[in-house]
């Protein structure tokens, strides 16, 4: 092997500092059985079969999250996997559906209801009660004022074009037939979801 | 859940250890990268942080998609990416995932200096145990592929655990089961090696003559492994070393002077050895070692 | 999609154009790695960048973007010449035998009927010829000039390589090379499958993108075989799932139409909707019509929809225009025509174009909610983040509620995946703080108003009192109710007409060909009749046995329609019913009726003999080469340049984008010339994040940190840009700072003799989050949309760049 004086020198270097202490009887005892292997996290976690939010390849995903459902603990979702049954995934994950965890405990979810007064320069925590009856209201007043009955014709339309809703293509099925029952029972056609972007 | 026994050890560092004898039988496990099949998605590295708990700074776009910008004490595989235009002009973009090859002879494990900081179990996978961990960072010498990184915060080396925990109880790595395409396998390193056959084989095929297998001999083989187009010409892939070898240094100090240190230094060493662990290793007083720690220190992330 | 993703393993040839698969869609993507190792199949990628899909291709070729249509017409064009197309099945299939009337005509740009003024079409030319009887004429033997397939091959014959290659900027020989692979799957055991996304439906072309796909696919044979298809991967998890249900201006659920204000009647909207056969003999499946908007109508309203008042149709809102669609929305608001506005689970700020003028609209509402579980830009528009958001709070009047939900973890319910699968999943913990689901707020402000008009009156209250809610929890309702409304139960003991089997009033239907339009049944959503069954929760099967491991894992969950797996599976199959391809059968015909491994989108007793077209949802049972009158732009795909264009429309200088696109005055204003864009600009997305949450994960956001755009060292080069220095990206509408990334995967090519250049800009970057701030790409974008759809044409637009200095920090 060749070797130059330098790399010779540094490796004395090395073999004084450091020496070999196991050859010297200090790893014999119980120093060699310490912890090696990191314990496996999931063994008592509670799985959850869910599916990942965001693309519509819609893969299987395994929730797991810490206790067991007793009344006493509150489920803290601690890791995300794909789900190995699943027929399109087979338990793989892209690296937005492998990275779940972070979306689920985001620095930015939201934890309460705000409200920003016109002209304001910060956000406020209010109540639910005041945020929907709020909403509530302004909704109604709009559309008291703008309801259009018949259109120049006479003809009877009863649309509300002066308030709008985009709907959330993450939201569940059952979520989007609610929404579509709400917006339109008020009479609402400005109304969309992500397909049309 | 308990660990691995020592009984699973089949080397461990700084120990004169023979291998337990009545236990021979387990299967080799390897991880075999299909780089033909990588779509350079870094799934691999979202999982493997997601399931390690590891999260590194966020850092800034540097002109690549490689982010983070190098491995590091949290950062245990890393998507390398390399725009090759081949002989034809056409543009290949050749992407590596890069991490611990837990090689067969680690040099990490020859280098480290702590006995049982680095153990190889008798599955093949080569891991660091932080307790034991000194920080010398002879590992980082030690390894043909530049591989782990010490920690600045708690002076600890770090790298992939080939995700130890999971196999343990049978399960493959975080970053095999997440693979979109199937281009990161795991299974028993004589499966992974015919597998990786019928790879090249359908390469082969495919116009990419010199396709091969990455298993290079010269660390006595791998278990982490790659399938590569040109495997006459590894260091396209975001210098995959041609021909890996264990530092000379670390095979001089493995072969010439740790039987000297053992008789006629002893005291010195264990001397310097505990200044060490107390201190740090930047503390030492021979010039040398100073050279050789300031090296290492380049190594080391910003943060950790 | 027609197909399901693990389909794509049978196919022979996978396309992807328009789309970028495995950076969007890894997942799915692994099943053409798989055709690729387990069949042989080859993976050609059509991009203007070379991409993480085009990484792994046997065979990648550029194209400029917006070009589309040429380089399909130029694929139609040489298999028509080469006479490479499946002729059995495209007799037999296809529309290509009919006749078209005498009226119709292309010249210069337009079809017959064009009118200059307005910009629209008069369509009754664009039909077929009629005998007596009112079915449309046929030449089987396509000596008629008349045909379609005369037609269409006149109507591509302008389409040759040289005009491929002058209008696309695709090398010949590499579209050439990519002819002769598509040619090769004309063979009726081969198949080609076409994975698409928004790289082709953000154009003023979309639609029509598409449609010239899916010609060539009929062209080949590869519509309804296994291997084939149309393959739409789409984007969001249940955007699927938002369609079908009818989340659209002008949709509702099951893609029945909501009513327009000619439609003045009950009786006067089913006129347009009951398609009588064009063929003798054929299905026609929307005769149904009538029984699945009555049976909707008693899901909404219950008792209170009655023959006497026409099922409650004035209860539905009438359209005096097409759409209400996004753009029109933001122009409404910009012209303060619109008081409030709704964002659930929604981010206008970073989705819609022209980011200035979203900003501007939302400022002049009176009132913004938005329900997130994420702290979105919408919800902060009127707060100042520097240049990223320059907004003075003060001067804006807007009141904003920013609403805390709960996630897809904290959630039971259903989704609906590209492939039609309906998959139930469950809820694993609470929601954050006092974060709650969309269904107790839409709920909460629902009851809200309906107590307010109860109590107050008001603007016509009638459909707001009359909404059935009968829920257990009516706060709340459960997800498990509401799936099952939407499936559909007996009103009355129904009698089956053929097989006198009784399903008792009360019981959930199995399949929507028990509806009737006498009120005897109701159902929330026709297309997902069989999902949730006396049987219980068909969403939540979890058998993913796959026989022959051919794709169609038939009881894994439940796909609309009739858990059908493969649409227009009929077509899988020859003329006597035996498949054309033997190895991978769908369905075949066994003397008696239609078996296989997938659900007959067909009659499952009706014989091969009796000539009824596969496709039975369209009057003449055929695919169509020829759309009829329902495109706007026409009833063949043309080449018409995008809004903002590098290069003159070489085939018709004097009509060079889309004619019936609807364009605002103002965002007319907002175009830039060539002249100071020079370049051409997209926007896509990265693998690392999905559009603009996951820059709220940390994982993420360490993966992919930080804004960029991506240009080719030619251009690099001569504007003096380094490789990760910053620039300055300009459009007409604002600029963009941040760095570059110079890479050889973008070149510059030649579109009409001229080096064009790509700018490729990412689209993730907002200022909330854990990613760095950016101006994100709409910033750039025009304000311009298909003109079927108005999808914005966010894929192709004009932009000009310079370095500059890094901004001071």
């Amino acid at each position: 092997m060749p070797l130059t004086r330098r790399e010779f020198l540094k490796v004395t270097g090395m073999g004084l500092a450091a020496g070999s202490l196991g050859m010297l009887g200090f790893g014999a005892s119980g120093v060699a059985q310490a912890a090696a292997v990191r314990p496996f996290k999931l063994a008592h976690a509670t799985e959850t079969r869910n599916t990942c939010t965001y693309c519509s390849v819609a893969c299987g995903i395994l929730i797991y999250s810490m206790g067991d459902r007793a009344k006493n603990a509150l489920s803290n979702i601690i890791h995300i996997e794909g789900d190995p049954d699943h027929p399109v995934n087979r338990g793989t994950l892209c690296p937005k559906g492998s990275a779940l965890l972070d979306i689920v405990h985001a620095p930015t979810r939201l934890k309460a209801p705000r409200y920003r007064k016109p002209g304001g320069t910060e956000f406020e925590e209010v109540s639910w009660d005041f945020a929907l009856d709020r909403i509530a209201r302004l909704m109604k007043e709009d559309r008291d004022k703008h309801f259009i009955t018949q259109n120049a014709a006479g003809t009877t339309v009863n649309r509300w074009i002066s308030t709008g809703m985009l709907a959330a293509s993450a939201s569940s099925s059952e979520t989007a037939y609610l929404t579509w029952k709400v917006a339109r029972s008020l009479g609402m056609v400005v109304f969309d979801n992500q397909a049309r972007v | 859940m308990s660990d691995l026994q020592s009984q699973d050890y089949v080397r461990r560092s700084a120990t004169t250890m023979t291998p337990p004898a009545a236990r021979s039988h387990e299967d080799q496990v390897a991880k075999l990268i299909d780089v033909s099949r990588c779509i350079g998605c870094k799934a691999c590295q979202s999982a493997c942080m997601e399931w390690n708990d590891l999260r590194p700074e966020i850092g800034h776009f540097e002109g690549s998609y490689e982010n983070p910008m190098d491995l590091g004490p949290s950062v245990w595989t890393l998507m390398k990416f390399a725009e090759y235009e081949n002989e034809q002009g056409n543009l290949e973009w050749l992407i590596r995932k890069d991490g611990c090859m837990h090689c067969e002879d680690p040099g990490c494990l020859k280098a480290c200096p702590a006995p049982g900081a680095i153990v190889q179990y008798a599955n093949g996978i080569v891991d660091f145990i932080s307790d034991k961990c000194i920080g010398c960072g002879y590992c980082v010498k030690g390894c043909p592929f530049d591989i782990p990184r010490i920690s600045k915060t708690d002076h600890k080396s770090y790298k992939c655990t080939l995700c130890s925990d999971r196999v343990s109880v049978g399960l493959e790595p975080a970053c095999v089961k997440a693979c979109p395409t199937g281009a990161i396998m795991f299974g028993s390193k004589t499966d992974m090696t015919n597998w990786a056959g019928e790879r090249i084989e359908d390469l082969k095929s495919r116009g990419f003559e010199k396709a091969g297998l990455y298993d290079p001999p010269e660390v006595g083989g791998t278990h982490v492994m790659y399938v590569l187009h040109h495997a006459d010409k590894p260091s396209l892939y975001s210098g995959l070393p041609d021909k890996p070898r264990i530092s000379p240094v670390v095979e001089v100090w493995k072969g010439i002077l740790k039987p000297l240190a053992v008789i006629g230094i002893a005291m010195a060493a264990v001397g310097a050895f505990f200044h060490w662990t107390t201190i740090g290793p930047n503390e030492v007083t021979d010039e040398d070692e100073a050279e050789a720690a300031r090296v290492l220190r380049e190594k080391e992330e910003e943060s950790t | 999609m027609t197909n399901t993703w693990q389909d794509i393993r049978n196919a022979n040839l996978v396309i992807v154009m328009g789309g970028n698969a495995a950076e969007a869609h890894p997942c799915g993507f692994k099943w053409v790695i798989e055709a690729k190792i387990e069949n042989g199949a080859k993976l050609v990628v059509v991009d203007p960048r070379f991409t993480r899909t085009a990484s792994v291709a046997d065979y990648y070729a550029p194209i400029r973007p917006g070009t589309d249509i040429a380089f399909l017409s130029g694929v139609m064009h040489y298999l028509l010449e080469k006479d490479t197309i499946q002729h059995a099945y495209v007799r037999a299939y296809t529309n290509a035998s009919l006749i078209v009337a005498d009226g119709f005509s292309f010249e210069d740009g337009h079809f017959s009927g064009f009118n200059g003024e307005t910009n629209t079409y008069d369509k009754s030319s664009w039909n077929y010829e009629f005998d007596e009887q009112g079915f449309a004429k046929t030449d089987d033997t396509w000596q008629d000039q008349r045909c379609v397939i005369n037609l269409l091959k006149q109507h591509v014959s302008r389409y040759t390589p040289e005009m491929v290659s002058r209008i696309t900027g695709t090398p010949q020989d590499k579209f050439l090379h990519i002819c002769e692979l598509i040619a090769a799957t004309a063979a009726p055991d081969k198949a080609m499958t076409s994975l698409f996304a928004l790289g082709w439906t953000q154009h003023s072309v979309g639609a029509q993108n598409i449609r010239a796909m899916a010609m060539v696919q009929l062209l080949l044979g590869n519509i309804g075989v296994a291997g084939g298809g149309m393959n739409a991967l789409r984007g969001h998890s249940n955007i699927q799932g938002l369609t079908d249900i009818g989340l659209l201006s002008n949709q509702m659920p099951g893609y029945l139409s909501l009513p327009t204000d000619k439609e003045t009647s009950y009786d006067e909207y089913m006129k347009t909707k009951l398609f009588k056969p064009l063929r003798p003999g054929q299905t026609s499946y929307y005769q149904n019509y009538g029984k699945f908007v009555v049976s909707l109508q008693k899901a909404l309203w219950g008792d209170a929809a009655t023959k006497e008042n026409n099922w409650g149709y004035d209860w539905l809102p009438k359209l005096d225009i097409p759409l209400y669609d996004i753009i029109k929305a933001f122009e409404m608001m910009n012209n303060g025509e619109m008081t409030g506005y709704i964002c659930q689970g929604f981010n206008p700020l970073q989705a819609f174009p022209d980011r200035g003028k979203i900003r501007r609209g939302l400022s002049k509402l009176k009132f913004l909610v938005t329900m997130d579980p994420l702290d979105t830009e919408t919800s902060r528009f009127w707060q100042d983040f520097g240049p990223q958001n320059p907004a003075k709070s003060s001067d804006i009047q807007t009141e904003v509620f920013q609403l805390p939900v709960t996630c897809f973890a904290e959630e039971s319910g259903s989704l609906v995946n590209s492939a039609r699968w309906l998959q139930w999943h469950w809820k694993a913990a609470e929601g954050p703080g006092k974060a709650m689901s969309d269904i107790w707020i839409m709920s909460g402000i629902f009851h809200r108003l309906r107590e307010m008009y109860r109590k107050d009156g008001g603007a016509f209250p009638d459909p707001i009192l009359n909404m059935s809610w009968k829920y257990t929890n009516p706060i709340a309702p459960d997800p498990e109710e509401l799936a099952k409304e939407m499936n559909g139960r007996a009103l009355a003991d129904l009698t089956d007409p053929v097989t006198a089997v009784v399903t008792k009033a009360g019981s959930q239907l199995d399949a929507f060909a028990q509806l009737r339009d006498d009120g005897t049944t109701a159902s929330g959503c026709w297309i997902f009749a069989g999902s949730f069954t006396e049987k219980g929760n068909q969403m939540a099967r979890r058998d993913a046995t796959d026989p022959r491991e051919q794709g169609i894992a038939p009881n894994w969950a439940w796909a609309w329609p009739a858990n059908r797996r493969i649409l227009y599976n009929r077509a899988s199959a020859d003329l006597d019913g035996k498949a054309w391809n033997p190895k991978k059968p769908v369905i075949e015909w066994n003397g008696t009726r239609w078996a296989g491994i997938d659900v007959p989108d067909y009659g499952p007793t009706v014989k091969p003999s009796d000539g009824v077209g596969p496709f039975i949802m369209n009057a003449e049972g055929l695919g169509r080469l020829f759309a009829l009158n329902l495109m706007a732009e026409g009833p063949f795909p043309e080449h018409y340049e995008p809004f903002e264009s590098p290069s003159e429309n070489v085939l018709h200088p004097k009509v060079p984008n889309n004619p019936v696109a609807r364009v605002f005055a103002d965002d007319r204003a907002s175009f830039g010339h060539r002249r100071d864009f020079p370049y051409v600009a997209t926007t896509y997305r990265l693998t690392e994040h999905f559009h603009f949450w996951t820059k709220h994960a940390l994982i993420n956001a360490i993966l992919q940190p930080e804004e960029f755009i991506e240009i080719g060292e030619v251009l690099a080069k001569e504007k003096g840009i380094a490789q990760g220095g910053w620039v300055k990206v300009s459009s007409k509408r604002g600029e963009v700072i941040c760095k570059a990334y110079v890479t050889k995967r973008i070149k510059p090519m030649t579109v009409d003799g001229k080096s064009t250049h790509v700018i490729g800009v990412p689209l993730h970057w907002g200022f909330t989050g854990q990613a760095r701030k950016g101006y994100g790409a709409n910033t750039l974008t025009p304000s311009v949309g298909d003109a079927n759809t108005q999808t914005p044409e966010f894929k192709a637009f004009l932009v000009n760049i310079e370095r500059t200095a890094a901004p001071a920090t």
